[in-house]
């Protein structure tokens, strides 16, 4: 894998879809590419978020912790970017991900990912986009459960 | 110290100092014979008739050519005793003059190892390193001529004085007539100058002190942005500076110019005077002449008296001002650090404070009124506990012996601890506070430093080595010096109980796993190059241990994560020059900065045929990063961190990819070849992803390292090839073990590696041997290589090495994480179960573990006794615990 196919990957990530293919090579060579075997964890429930990674090649699972022990949430491939609302938020990671089998992923810093939200509006405002849908999504369910409980509530009374 | 310098060099150099006044007196004849002969030469040997000859000397008689040989004989001889003479006297003042600075620099150093602790809160370190070094240094060119110069001197115008008075009393009065002008006058303007000059050295003093303020506190600086405040203090002090070296200027010229204007302005009297004299009569005009010929004499010795008097009061000066900084109130007695008992009985006993005065010498008498008491038992395990204000840091400052109170009495059974010299304290006793200092130098010199209190066995000198010692020590106390050999054994064996270097260092380790910093300083020595040569045994274990860890990375299936040198294969985690050399240079022939350059290199590259492809290379990189960092602004850490070209010489490549455009490798110069080559140099295959060096260029490159090595013989090469049978003594212990490079991209391989390392040492049993080799670590100046945290381990292991009879703790842990601070506390607990564990501690709940706590508050003991019986509601102890 060399920097030029690397920036064409990155290009078809939808935050990054609108940048230039110059400042994606950039972007891909101040990254690190990482290689991961497979059920290698990439970071924990918990870890501080450092980073936010694309993938390359391959899978991985998104594991939540449950009363009833791990379970996989999700699964992402390849062109997908994943880690990257810790960043944002400078909170530590809300789920552990792990590598489904071999795993290639380019790991780009927080620094860098910060700098690059900086420098171009447009990954900017695809970020707050992203934000505002799930901030949509959670207030949805958050609409649907309160309505669930009161429903249960009115039975039971 | 001596009130005077005169003092100081009668004191001392008298008799040195009357030597050089007889062998000045004695070379005086000589000198006048020297300038005697020249004209019997001519008078007597070659401008005279031949009939007087033959003449007789010492009874044989000469012709005259016989004769002149003869006087030219003498006047040889006289040329060559009077250079003996100037040569012996100016080497004679100089050793005089560098004995007594020599002793000065010694007087001074002493008396600040003397200063009472608090003096060093007012006294900065810059100020001291000026006086002692720098202010001392013209004291030593005054000392050699102090007494022989204005001896020989003062006599040559007293003789020519009498000489001219006989000739004529009144011009030789007229002669001297202004002296009494210059003897009120120059003084006056002297003590102008003089004034001036002390101010010099304050403002030097200030500025030394401030130039060493700044450089300790170079943070403090740049984080808050105050370069330019510091800038304009500084430019005030040189200015301030300036201004009075101006003035010295101007008030040394000045008397330089009344001096002068006074020399010459005397035979204006003679010329007038003298000549009015002559024409009425009353004076020969042979005397007249005679008297000015005289005048003229004195003009030399009067100027070097004068030059004399100038150096002579600026060496009072700068002496009255050394005396005012080191002639301070309230020194250690001298007895206190030089008195060595002759036995050594341990300190154990009841320990009773009475009334000890808590307070500093610039506090008011209201502060810990009455002082402290208490009493405990020894040896047991003391807690005292006690927030800001307590006094309970100036207790344990008087329990270490640091601070002797004014009032008050401190005994612990037999010993009185307040009169007891260093050697008791300093040896029975030891003391840890929250501040440690180290000295640069390895980590063992450091942990060894409390045992070297005198020197134990001599140095091993051979013949030369012993006789070039006693001339050395011989000399040191003509120059009233220590005569102790700073090269000899000082390490008290005994003292840490131990019998021998092999047992001292086994011990040295166990005090380090009690404070808990035995696995720090053996990843210190993981990191460390030894000399295969100087521990064989740990070479052979290294190199069994680089096999190991490779059947266990094949074993773990995770071989992978290491990528090991393969003489017959590309390694793509290394550099291309790296992988070029494959090995380590053992000096400057291949500078890894200029590899590019070196003729050998390029000659291997054009040998292999890859010379012009390595620059076509290097022409991609620099467009690659030209591309690439085109956007990025010059300030930015990108470059810093990524670019294989700085941001400054990113237009310099721009221009030369610019002009060498249509140009084909084999076109370009020299210089563009070598720019174009460096960044090929340094790709490194699997971190850069510039998919440059492919899989046929990567075999020509093991081809050209083949190449490379052969070319440059076998042995005795600059380079330390990798050889997995071979130990590399220019790498790391860990670079050894692992003979390979972790491979890219591979998340937390790093830790993963470590443990395994670990583990392969455990098991061959190296860890000891690595750990000795942590000990050679070098800490840097006052241990700024080491953490605060190390320094703090290091500091307690250091007084827990000399086995104290009582060991003084103030808060000195409180710099380390809760865990190691607990294991720490129960190893020194058990390590101490029959000795004194005397510990101030920064938490309260810290005492449950000591035999014995003591409150105190306001200088006061409120509570004593066990912590479980003490920490109940109500007490001032349980308060504390509670607020943690």
């Amino acid at each position: 894998m060399d920097l030029k196919t690397e920036a064409e990957m990155l290009h078809k990530v939808p935050m990054f879809s609108r940048l230039e293919l110059s400042k994606l090579k950039l972007l891909a060579f101040t990254s690190e590419l990482c290689t991961f075997d497979g059920g290698e964890v990439l970071f924990e429930a918990g870890d501080a978020a450092d980073s936010a990674y694309v993938i390359m090649e391959g899978e991985v699972e998104i594991v939540v912790e449950t009363g009833a022990g791990p379970v996989v949430e999700g699964v992402l491939g390849p062109n997908e970017l994943f880690g990257e609302l810790g960043v944002l938020t400078n909170s530590p990671r809300s789920a552990t991900i792990r590598a489904r089998d071999g795993l290639v992923a380019l790991r780009i810093s927080d620094e860098m990912f910060l700098k690059l939200l900086a420098e171009n509006p447009e990954a900017a405002l695809d970020v707050m986009r992203q934000l505002s849908d799930k901030l949509v999504r959670s207030q949805d369910q958050f609409i649907g459960l309160q309505k669930q409980l009161r429903e249960q509530e009115s039975v039971r009374a | 110290m001596e009130s005077t310098i005169f003092k100081f060099v009668l004191k001392y150099s008298l008799r040195e100092q009357i030597l050089l006044l007889v062998l000045t007196v004695a070379s005086f004849p000589f000198f006048y014979l020297l300038l005697y002969l020249p004209k019997v030469i001519v008078n007597e040997a070659i401008d005279t008739d031949a009939s007087a000859f033959p003449v007789e000397v010492f009874g044989v008689e000469l012709g005259q050519i016989e004769y002149l040989l003869t006087l030219c004989a003498a006047f040889l001889g006289l040329v060559l005793v009077n250079g003996g003479f100037k040569y012996f006297l100016n080497v004679y003042r100089g050793v005089v003059g560098e004995r007594m600075l020599r002793r000065l620099r010694y007087d001074l150093f002493v008396r600040m190892l003397r200063f009472p602790l608090p003096r060093f809160r007012r006294t900065s370190q810059g100020e001291l390193v000026s006086t002692i070094v720098a202010e001392t240094e013209p004291l030593g060119g005054y000392i050699g001529d102090s007494i022989a110069l204005p001896a020989f001197q003062g006599g040559m115008l007293v003789t020519l004085l009498i000489f001219m008075f006989i000739e004529d009393p009144v011009l030789g009065a007229a002669a001297i007539a202004l002296y009494p002008i210059q003897a009120w006058l120059i003084p006056k303007l002297q003590k102008k100058l003089n004034a001036r000059k002390k101010e010099k050295i304050r403002l030097a003093r200030a500025l030394s002190e401030r130039i060493g303020e700044v450089a300790t506190g170079i943070r403090e600086i740049h984080t808050h942005d105050t370069t330019r405040l510091e800038r304009a203090d500084y430019t005030g002090r040189v200015g301030d500076i300036y201004r009075v070296r101006v003035q010295i200027y101007r008030l040394k010229f000045f008397i330089k110019f009344i001096n002068n204007f006074i020399a010459q302005i005397t035979p204006f009297f003679f010329y007038s005077i003298g000549g009015y004299l002559v024409i009425e009569g009353d004076l020969t005009f042979g005397s007249l002449v005679a008297v000015i010929a005289a005048y003229e004499k004195l003009a030399d010795p009067w100027k070097e008296l004068l030059n004399f008097y100038q150096v002579k009061e600026d060496a009072k000066g700068k002496y009255e001002l050394l005396l005012e900084s080191f002639q301070v109130p309230g020194m250690i007695e001298q007895e206190q650090i030089d008195v060595e008992p002759e036995t050594q009985t341990p300190i154990t006993g009841v320990l009773v404070a009475t009334n000890l005065d808590l307070k500093e010498e610039d506090e008011s008498e209201t502060t810990f009124p009455g002082g402290l008491s208490l009493t405990a038992d020894l040896p047991a395990s003391l807690a005292i506990v006690g927030g800001p204000g307590s006094g309970s840091d100036r207790f344990a400052h008087i329990l270490a012996g640091l601070k002797r109170p004014a009032t008050g009495q401190l005994l612990a059974g037999a010993f009185d601890l307040l009169t007891s010299p260093e050697a008791v304290t300093g040896r029975q006793i030891a003391y840890v506070g929250p501040e440690t200092s180290l000295f640069s130098g390895t980590l063992r010199d450091n942990l060894l430093y409390g045992l070297k209190h005198r020197p134990i066995r001599d140095a091993a000198y051979d013949g030369p080595g012993r006789a070039q010692w006693e001339r050395r020590r011989t000399e040191a106390a003509r120059a009233g010096n220590s005569l102790h050999d700073f090269h000899a054994d000082w390490i008290d064996y005994a003292g840490a109980g131990v019998a021998d270097v092999d047992s001292m260092r086994a011990r040295a380790i166990e005090v380090l796993s009690i404070v808990d910093m035995d696995d720090d300083v053996y990843q210190l020595g993981l990191q460390s190059s030894v000399a295969p040569d100087a521990v064989p045994e740990l070479a052979r274990g290294v190199l069994e241990a680089r096999k190991m860890l490779r059947t266990r990375l094949a074993d773990l299936r995770v071989a992978h994560l290491v990528d090991p040198f393969d003489r017959d294969a590309y390694n793509v985690n290394m550099t291309v020059a790296e992988n070029l050399l494959f090995g380590t240079p053992k000096d400057r022939t291949f500078d890894p900065e200029d590899l590019a350059g070196n003729a050998y290199v390029r000659k291997v590259l054009d040998d292999v045929g890859l010379m012009d492809d390595f620059v076509g290379i290097g022409r991609q990189v620099a467009e690659v990063m030209v591309d690439l960092f085109a956007d990025v602004e010059p300030g930015s850490e990108l470059f810093e961190q990524f670019s294989f070209i700085s941001a400054e010489d990113l237009p310099e490549f721009r221009g030369l990819l610019a002009r060498t455009e249509s140009d084909r490798p084999d076109d370009l110069d020299g210089d563009d070849r070598t720019m174009f080559l460096s960044l090929t140099f340094r790709l490194v295959p699997a971190r850069h992803r510039l998919g440059l060096i492919d899989e046929p260029m990567q075999e020509r490159l093991v081809l050209a390292r083949r190449r490379f090595s052969e070319g440059l013989g076998a042995d005795r090469t600059p380079i330390e090839f990798f050889d997995p049978e071979r130990y590399n003594a220019s790498v790391s212990i860990l670079d050894n073990i692992l003979f390979g490079r972790l491979a890219y991209g591979r998340q937390r391989s790093a830790q993963r590696i470590g443990g395994l390392i670990g583990e392969v040492v455990d098991a061959l049993d190296l860890r000891r041997a690595i750990t000795e080799c942590g000990l050679d670590y070098p800490v840097g100046i006052a241990g700024s290589r080491l953490s605060t945290a190390q320094r703090q381990k290091l500091a307690i292991a250091r007084s827990v090495l000399k086995r104290p009879d009582v060991l003084v703790i103030d808060r000195a842990t409180a710099a380390l994480d809760a865990s190691a601070q607990d294991r720490i506390l129960d190893n020194l607990l058990k390590e101490f179960g029959s000795r004194a564990l005397i510990w101030v501690v920064h938490r309260a709940s810290l005492a449950e573990r000591f035999d014995e706590t003591i409150v105190l508050e306001g200088g006061k003991v409120v509570e004593q006794g066990a912590f479980a019986e003490l920490n109940r509601p109500g007490t001032v102890l349980h308060r504390m615990a509670l607020a943690g």
